[in-house]
Order: structure tokens, then sequence, then C-alpha cells
């Protein structure tokens, strides 16, 4: 056959002309485009633009990543143990993990918020919550450490947890499971859901300067499921959104029969009504049991309160405290735009996302515009308080985050995509896949007042070919999206821990000038510090040892000590004397049932050791310290139980009298 | 034929992307290199270093020929917390060298200012690099006030006999 060369050459140029175009990708299902790499590189010693913090989902714990590199900055240990950082293992940090339960190790932590001030991310705190033993936290920015605990009364599983309000008043924790309030004989035949169970709603407050936290009041409704949430803002303030499912009241194969209506509700609580009852005292004092644990930066120390009252407000005795608002298909998602004005529910069966008008909300309540009642609540006329419906979005609507150019996205779950649309004319504009099967979304601030239009987050719930198999688990997925121009573009895949729910992120110069480098010795007010290697010491009270410790470049002081008997409670509380950033020393001893400590420079921090046998135990620096980090070293003498070697301790001078005699005459020599 | 057209046209498309992801690639890391090589040289030149002074906050430190007890005292203190773990007062070397001899051997602004501007120092002082290659364990910074750094200078010259 012979060829046409012009029809060859013509070609050629098509195709060059047509792959040109594809540098700048105009179809959204293009996958990954040639700038995409430039567009995640951080060149090595330069920063990220933004922190993102990623819950860890059944890790319990809080991941940090930086954007746009995708890259771990740290693990920080909320609800579960960390025998990496000492977290739950050493004597200071044992008590944050306390509950009415007794000391609970792990926890599923599923939604994180950040702090607000007039609508807008200040970067004081993060707050997580613990969705299997209700409880909520308080991450510290300036130590990126888990400052407090609070345990949730009334609560069957805190999912719909922890959403603030736009000047940080208050975090919601709704509960997931509905169950018969703490006061009440729990011990009824499941099947009588509907007499005897109730869904809880706990608000948290938060002081201002200490951030400390307390459940300020809780409101006791329908036995439901709460799910998620958000605060209104703006012209919303005062009033929150949360979504419910198993409004069918179902207790069993709740797949089936939680799924039965054709809409669950939106449930619009006026918080600021709820505040003014309690104020005037409406409240009612129920006996409840609950733990509350705050670490002081001052001792290095937390304590555990057991608590034993809240006040409750039954929704049933005050009108127009709370109105439903019907939405198809057991919704999800509770999202409000950055105006305060559109509510987004999700419904996760659904083929269509309703979006709800605050105004129209408002009216209807004026009106009266009523479709009978719930549970004795007053149930909103679906169409009275509709603004529209996004019409085939996709499947599976989940979660909505916002930008700053009035545009929304929401995960399809089913679908597996990100679909962006116009909040004013609900018109679908955009949509690319996930690498699958997409959860959560993140836009820094996407869900405050103030959101960016750069980057997307979405985290996946499956992984299956994205990564190197690694056997039957694989790491979930994160992917990074541009979304600065008119089509979304995937830039970035990294994997995370645990399952991530969802994430909040800040642009990088609101946290990192605040971060604190090292704790003041001088300021240190640990009962057992040692200020200096002559305040180290050991001492016996009974059957305890107590070894004041100090850790520096590079010796431990003391490093030799004998008198310790088999069964002796032995606490080495160690003091790092550095005074100088990102130089911890780790400690860790022979056949210790416990983990490491890792201390911080002017930080206190102790290990308790029991030693079950008679022998020699030696102690090290576990964190590379110096070039001499190998002989920061010591060891501790045990000896049977009756033992009367006496208590010693010293650095530098147990030496054997032979030898004594050798060192004396270099020294002469010198 | 045509499945050998098609094939080309493909090939085609592939250079194309490929050149056009790879010179914006390679665009980006060259910028970040000079960037980096920029910022290293100022470091390492360094005409302005004065070995006798240091380098820090300190140019001129008042000092009587007389001994202010009570700084000295105050000195001793901040010492057992923050030095005494690594110097010896003797001229004993421990982690560090001990301290006998040194308000005769440096300036009193050299003392202030390498004990309060410990990195850049470590990094500048030619004595300090020859003290690092015998101890190799580098000092750290104990971030000392003002008022402590002071404090700890008629320490030092308490421990060398200035009464």
């Amino acid at each position: 056959m012979k060829i046409n060369s012009k029809y060859v050459q013509g070609m050629a140029a098509l195709a060059l002309l047509t792959s040109m175009n594809a540098c700048k990708p105009k179809d959204a299902g293009s996958v990954v485009s040639g700038d995409a790499a430039a567009k995640v590189y951080v060149a090595p010693g330069k920063y990220d633009e933004y922190y993102n913090f990623v819950s860890g989902g059944f890790s319990g714990q809080l991941s940090v990543y930086g954007l746009p590199s995708g890259r771990l900055l740290r693990v920080i240990p909320v609800f579960s143990v960390d025998p990496e950082k000492g977290w739950g293992y050493s004597e200071e940090t044992k008590p944050m993990l306390n509950t009415s339960h007794g000391n609970v190790p792990w926890d599923d932590l599923h939604h994180v918020s950040m702090s607000q001030t007039n609508g807008e991310i200040d970067g004081r705190w993060v707050f997580a919550n613990g969705n299997n033993t209700p409880r909520v936290a308080r991450i510290d920015l300036k130590t990126f450490r888990t400052a407090e605990i609070l345990e949730l009364p009334n609560s069957g599983g805190n999912h719909s947890s922890p959403f603030i309000t736009e000047n940080s008043e208050y975090i919601v924790a709704g509960t997931r499971f509905s169950i018969p309030p703490d006061d009440k004989n729990g011990d009824v035949p499941i099947n009588t859901y509907k007499e005897n169970f109730k869904g809880t709603i706990s608000f948290i407050s938060v002081d201002k300067t200490s951030g400390n936290m307390d459940v300020a009041f809780q409101l006791q409704g329908p036995g439901v499921n709460f799910d998620l949430s958000h605060a209104g803002k703006g012209k919303s303030n005062g009033w929150f959104f949360f979504s419910t499912y198993n409004t069918e009241q179902a207790n069993t194969l709740l797949e089936v029969n939680a799924s039965k209506r054709d809409k669950d509700f939106i449930m619009a609580v006026n918080w600021k009504m709820a505040e003014k009852l309690i104020k005037e005292g409406k409240g009612r004092k129920q006996a409840v049991k609950y733990a509350s644990n705050r670490f002081d930066e001052s001792t290095h120390t937390a304590t555990s309160t057991i608590k034993n009252q809240v006040t409750v407000l039954d929704i049933r005795d005050f009108p127009g405290l709370v109105y439903m608002i019907p939405c198809p298909k057991s919704p999800h998602g509770c999202d409000v735009d950055p105006t305060g004005e559109y509510i987004v529910g999700s419904g996760k069966l659904a083929a269509l996302i309703p979006v709800f008008s605050f105004d129209k909300i408002q009216k209807a309540i004026a009106d009266k515009a009523f479709d009978g009642e719930y549970d004795g609540i007053p149930v909103i006329k679906y169409e009275a308080a509709l603004y529209g419906e996004v019409k085939k979005p996709g499947l599976g609507p989940l979660h909505t985050e916002f930008d700053d150019k009035g545009n929304a996205y929401t995960s399809m779950f089913v679908s597996s995509e990100v679909v962006k649309w116009n909040v004013k004319d609900l018109k679908v504009l955009d949509r690319v896949p996930t690498y699958y099967s997409v959860g959560h979304l993140m836009i820094p601030g996407g869900d405050s007042k103030k959101p960016t239009g750069k980057y997307l987050v979405a985290y996946n719930k499956i992984t299956k070919d994205r990564y190197l198999p690694t056997g039957p688990e694989l790491s979930q997925s994160a992917q990074l999206y541009d979304i600065s121009g008119d089509k979304m573009q995937l830039l970035l895949d990294f994997p995370t821990i645990g399952e991530p729910h969802y994430a909040q992120g800040v642009a990088a110069d609101v946290i990192k000038n605040n971060s604190t480098k090292f704790f003041k010795i001088e300021e240190n007010k640990h009962p057992y510090v040692a200020k200096g290697e002559k305040e180290a010491k050991v001492w016996r009270e009974g059957n305890k040892v107590h070894i004041n410790m100090t850790l520096m470049r590079s010796h431990l002081t003391p490093d030799n000590i004998e008198g310790v008997r088999v069964g002796d409670e032995v606490y080495f509380h160690t003091t790092n004397l550095e005074q100088d950033w990102d130089v911890p020393h780790g400690f860790a001893v022979k056949g210790a049932l416990n983990a490491e400590l890792l201390v911080m420079p002017g930080e206190t921090t102790t290990l308790k050791w029991i030693p079950l046998k008679a022998g020699m135990y030696p102690m090290y620096c576990t964190d590379f310290c110096s070039a001499l980090h190998q002989e920061m070293s010591g060891y501790v003498r045990v000896s049977p139980a009756g033992s009367n070697v006496p208590i010693s301790f010293s650095t530098g001078t147990n030496i054997a009298e032979k030898d004594k005699a050798v060192a004396n005459s270099a020294a002469a020599k010198k | 034929m045509k499945k050998l057209l098609s094939l080309s046209i493909i090939t085609l498309i592939i250079i194309a992307a490929a050149s056009c992801g790879g010179s914006s690639d390679s665009e980006k890391t060259t910028e970040a290199t000079t960037e980096s090589t920029a910022s290293t040289d100022s470091d390492d030149g360094n005409p302005s270093y004065d070995p006798h002074r240091g380098e820090g906050k300190f140019t001129s430190v008042d000092i009587s020929p007389t001994l202010d007890a009570a700084k000295a005292e105050l000195g001793n203190q901040v010492s057992q917390v923050k030095c005494s773990s690594c110097h010896k007062l003797t001229d004993e070397k421990l982690v560090g060298p001990g301290w006998a001899g040194v308000t005769t051997r440096r300036k009193p602004e050299w003392i202030m200012n390498f004990i309060t501007n410990t990195d850049v120092m470590i990094n500048k002082d030619p004595e300090v690099q020859a003290q690092l290659e015998l101890c190799l364990v580098r000092m750290p910074n104990q971030n000392l006030s003002d008022e402590d750094a002071r404090n700890l200078l008629e320490f030092m010259r308490q421990n060398d006999g200035v009464k």
C-alpha cells in the first residue's frame, strides 16, 4: 500500500498540536498532567505552605502533613497509647486516658475542628473526637501535644463531633448511638429502644484563655443516630445543624431497617436560646460520671478528675429550641457555606444534593409552615426550607467543602469522584475521579467564613492498586487537587495513618511562629525535677525507690545505682537539662514492662519499673543526641528482696580501688 | 498501514507530553539550587568575623577589677542548672573543657557572645572549631538571658581568683 506522504505529515502536525494542548488539560478526565510535580515540589530545606491536620481514624491519633508536598510532619498521640513518645506509659500521661470505665488506651478519632475567631481559623487549638468511648480532645498548637481529654456522659458513641462555633464558644458532641440515659437503668430489653433510648447532644464550653473544656449543658431528644453537624456562621451564627439517620428508631439490622424512610432530618438547634435557658436555671441536674483530664504544662503532669453532674434540657419542654428539616435518604454531611445562608445536606443514599436556605428556614418558622411533628418537635415543610437541589451530581454524596469563589465541592463515595458546583445556581461545573471511594474532603478554611481556593484534598477509603502492594492491608490514600482554575487537577497521592476522616488545614504562618522550642527549666514545677546534677538523687520510701535523674549530652546522672531490690516500685524521674530546640533525650531500662520515655528539653517525665529478677540492668538514652550518644548509659544493680545492699548512686566516681590508683597516677603526670 | 500511522501519532503525543512536563520540572530545580548555593556562600565568606569579640549582641562589657560577689553567686546558681553537667571548675575536661583560666584566655565579650550565640560561634570561630574536634559534642545553646550571661561571667571570674 502506498502512503500519501502529505497526509501523514498533516496527521503528525495535528498530533503535535493536540499534544501541546494536552499540557494544559481541558478535559476533566485527564489524570495527571506535566506540571503536577512542579506544583507539589517543596525544595529541600523549604517549608510547606499549609499545615494539614488529618484524623488518624482507628489509630486514635492525629497526623500532621505539609501541603502541597504531602510530607508527614508528625503523628500526635491523642486517644491511643504511643510507646514511641511514652504517651500513656509515663506516669505523667497515664491520667490523660482515664475514663469513668477506667483507663481506655485506644479510641477511634474521626473528626477534627480547629479553633476559630470571627469565623476564621486562629491556629490555637485542634479539637478531635473519640468515637468509641465518647470523648473530645484538645491539642495545643504551641506544643503539638494533647492538652486535654473530656469524657461525655449520656453518650453512646461520639460521632457528631467536634464541630465548633465561629468564636469557639462551644464544641458540640452528638451521640451516634442513642442509649438509655446514664442515670436510668440501662439493663432493659434492647427492643425497648423507642421507649427507653435517648439521643443526647453535648455543648462543650471552651475557655477563651486556657482553652479548658467543660460540659456546659446537654440537649436530650429522641432516640435517633446523630451523624454529623456544623455551626451556623455569619447570619446563622447562634444555630447549629445536625444530620440524623435511623429516625425509624431501629435497634437491629440498621442497614435495612434504618433505610426505610424516604427522608430523615437535619435538626436545627437554636443554641443561643439554649444558652439563655441554662442561664435562667431551666436545666435539670442529672447525676452522671465522667472524666475531665488536663495536662499542666508547668508540672508536665496530667490530672484526671471525675465529675458527677450535668445540666440537661429536654428538647420537648422548650418550644422554639429545635426544629426538624426533612432531608432525603439518611443524610451524612451537614455543611454550611461561608456566608451562613446555605446548609447542604448530603443524603448518602440519594442521587441529588438538597441545599437549604437559612432565611427560608426562619420564614418557615415564623409562618409555622410545618408538616406535623417528630417526637414532639415541629417538622418544617421540605419545600419551605429548601433553596434548591443539585440535580444528578453523582452517586453517594457525603461531604461538602467550599472555596473562596462561591463554589462547593462534594465527595461522591459510590461514584468515586469530587463534584464542583456553584452554590448560587446549583449547576455542576466540573468533576474529577478519586482513587477510590472518597470520604472526606478538605480545603484549608473550607468550612470557615474565609475559605482558600488553591488546594483540595480528598481522603479515600480504598486504595487498591495505587501503591506497591503491602499484603492484605494497604494504607489509605489522600489525593491533592489544584482547584485554582476552572477545572480541578490531580497533583499528588500520599498515604495516611489509620483511616482519615475529617481534616483541617491552615496557612503555615498562622501557626509556625508560635511553636514552642523547649520548656524553660526555670519554670519546671514538677515535684521530682532535678534542676542541675547537684539535685540528682536516689532515695527509698518503703518499697518505692525514687530516682531524680538528669539527662544531658551525653550522660545520665546518676548512672550507677545500687540498692534496688526485686519487687521495688522504681520511679525514674528524668529531667532533660538541655535548653535548645530539637534535643530530646530518650530513656529506657532493660526488662521494663512499659515503654521508653522521650523527654523534651526542660521537661521532667517518669518511668515506673518493677524489677522481677535480681541482676544487672542497663539503661540508656534512646534518642541519638550527640557524637557520644552511645556512651549515654548506665547500670542499675538489682538485689534480691530483703537484701541489705544500701542505696547508692553516682556519676563518674564509682571506680574500683585498684583502678583509682591508676587514675590518680595518670592525673598526677598531667 | 493505518495501524502504523496511529502508532506514530501516539508516539508523538507521548514525546510532546513528556518534554512539556520535563522542562518545567528542571526549571524549578535549577532555581532552587541557585538559591541555596547563594545562601551558603554568604555564610562561608565571613571577612568581618572578629576572633577577639566573637559574634553576638555584646560589643563591650564593663568589668570592674574587683568581684561583684552577688552577681557571681547568681552565676553559680545558673551554672548548677545549665552548665555544670558538662563543665568542671578545674582545668579538667568533662564533656566540654574545664573553666579554670577561661577569663584570662578570652575577652569578656567573647565569653558572653559564645554562651548566648552558641551555634553561630561554633560555625565561625576557629578556636571553637578546634575545641569541637577534641570534645566532639557541640555545646548546646542553653538559652541564657543577658543577665544570666553576665552573672555567669562574674562566676567564671570568681573561679579564676578575682576578689
